[in-house]
């Protein structure tokens, strides 16, 4: 077929923007020296040794962990969201999954920083709290400001994928096992929630992968005080200029998410299955 | 009758989570103070400004050019790319299906960093040709994924038949295979325009020399507190975008009725 050849200038665009830009990280990663001046540098692991100190460790173990959280919990909020979506009828179900759709149209910076004007000191929630009689809280500047920043940005991306499968579902299937005498708790543990897994495990990775490596929603919600390992690979390559220690956190970084995508693929049984995908 | 109606109730809890910050935004726009979340009374004068913004009108420009020009480039690109990539087979076909999943998969930051790197190695000004490069890049394996499908749903043999019938290649091309892969092609230009228009990231790592987008614009000034010129001009985009998918849907029931009549 003559058409193969139509794959060459994109992988000559491949070779140029994403091996030759990887390389150069890791190369980065394995050196120190002047970030501008590669004269300079010199081989050694001493970015690595760095970052497996107390504070580097502790930031990324710290990041892992608000990841998960969110990412379990918008599994919790939008599995149900999905399942009651994908049992409506054709039209109602087209307009809800849109009304997911929307609020992705408005800039989502801006829309983390609308949570400000709810969560603030003088804000609307605590404005509702103090009219109800009780005591201002503390609601910005936290882990929870943070999480709940994650939450709602990411819970559309664990919402889409698993009512995709979920709507593809053959109805038979269940109704044949109602027919088989399993009640609905059974039906759903055994038959739903098997197969709608491609789709859960597409929901978490989507979530997973933009909260462990976010540096936005922290310094907007977060205060000075909140460092994810996002914000320590911004700091290197934007302030401090460490360039190679800058690397070498985006090179764990990688490892870290290629880990857990190997490993949550691995309760994957259908690969080829597309219908997890947003596409 | 009570679940449903506690289904209904988890719903309209969940999407009032979704767009509590967006109606906080949009009645903001509407008032006469610069602090958000303090009422004051109902103005215009935001939208007023908002014409005479330079710098924010400078960002919506940028924005607005960068992912015009991603969504042709990208999709010009993606469209031969996947048209290759679909006829190719054994190896290499597993190395660039592979490789285009990187950009993916990749944390945003890491894309963003080591683009960065590159650009610095070649010497490239950074600004507006940097940002450029890198949303086409983080945009085209997107394009690519939206078209491959498409193209495995095509019949086989029909660009052979073509061909065999004194069809040129490019003919083949223009004529058969792009009208059967045109709503993978259209997907895959939309969702490289939003990839591109709501970047933040990417661009933010990959700009200089005082070029901005509107993302990078709103990161500045979150710490000193937004300019309410900016909640104007996002609820104008809003209320557009709205308009427009009114329109699409209004278009689109049209077609069914007349293919179904």
């Amino acid at each position: 077929m003559k058409f193969k050849r139509y794959s060459i200038p994109y992988s000559l665009w491949l070779l140029v923007f994403i091996v030759i830009p990887l390389v150069l990280v890791v190369y980065y990663a394995f050196t120190t020296g002047d970030s501008q001046d590669f004269s300079t540098f010199q081989f050694n692991m001493e970015n690595f040794k760095r970052f497996f100190t107390h504070i580097y460790t502790s930031v990324l173990l710290r990041s892992v962990n608000l990841a998960l959280v969110s990412t379990v919990l918008c599994l919790l909020l939008g599995y149900p969201i999905a399942f009651i979506i994908s049992k409506e009828k054709e039209k109602t179900r087209n307009i809800l999954i849109l009304f997911f759709v929307i609020p992705m149209w408005m800039n989502f910076l801006l829309r983390t920083y609308a949570w400000l004007a709810l969560l603030g000191k003088n804000g609307i929630i605590n404005i509702i709290i103090t009219k109800l009689g009780f005591q201002p809280l503390d609601l910005l500047y936290n882990d929870s400001a943070v999480l709940l920043g994650m939450v709602y940005n990411f819970l559309p991306f664990m919402v889409l994928p698993i009512y995709s499968v979920l709507v593809k579902l053959d109805p038979k299937l269940v109704e044949a096992a109602e027919d088989l005498g399993a009640n609905r708790i059974i039906t759903f543990l055994k038959v739903i929630f098997p197969l709608s897994l491609p789709g859960v495990i597409t929901g978490i990775s989507m979530v997973f992968i933009p909260a462990v490596s976010t540096f936005v929603i922290s310094s907007l919600l977060g205060g000075n005080k909140s460092n994810l390992i996002g914000n320590l690979i911004e700091q290197q390559f934007r302030y401090t200029g460490d360039w190679h220690f800058g690397s070498a956190m985006s090179i764990i970084l990688m490892i870290f998410i290629l880990l857990t995508m190997i490993f949550s693929y691995k309760f994957d049984k259908e690969k080829e299955g597309d219908g997890g995908g947003l596409w | 009758m009570v679940e449903k109606n506690l289904n209904k109730l988890y719903m309209a809890i969940i999407f009032l989570f979704l767009y509590a910050p967006i109606i906080i935004l949009i009645v903001f726009s509407f008032n006469d103070s610069k602090m958000i979340g303090n009422w004051n009374r109902f103005t215009l004068k935001w939208y007023i400004e908002l014409l005479r913004d330079r710098e924010v009108l400078k960002a919506l420009y940028n924005t607005i050019l960068i992912s015009i020009l991603t969504a042709i480039i990208s999709t010009v690109i993606g469209t031969i790319a996947a048209i290759g990539i679909y006829n190719m087979n054994g190896l290499g076909k597993r190395l660039i299906l592979n490789l285009n999943y990187i950009p993916v998969l990749n944390p945003d930051i890491v894309t963003a960093v080591s683009l960065m790197t590159l650009f610095r190695l070649f010497g490239f000004q950074f600004g507006l040709t940097t940002m450029l490069l890198s949303h086409i890049t983080f945009c085209l394996p997107y394009v690519i994924l939206s078209i491959l499908p498409k193209l495995k749903q095509m019949n086989k043999h029909l660009a052979e038949a073509a061909m065999d019938l004194g069809a040129t290649p490019s003919y083949t091309l223009r004529k058969v295979i792009i009208p059967e892969i045109r709503p993978g092609i259209i997907t895959g230009a939309l969702m490289a325009f939003t990839l591109s228009i709501d970047d933040f990231v990417i661009s933010f790592f990959n700009t200089g020399h005082g070029v901005s987008n509107l993302s990078i614009t709103i990161f500045s000034m979150a710490r000193r507190g937004i300019n309410p010129v900016i909640n104007a001009l996002s609820t104008l985009m809003f209320i557009g975008l709205i308009i427009l998918l009114l329109i699409i849907n209004k278009r689109a029931d049209k077609n069914t009725l007349k293919e179904r009549g």
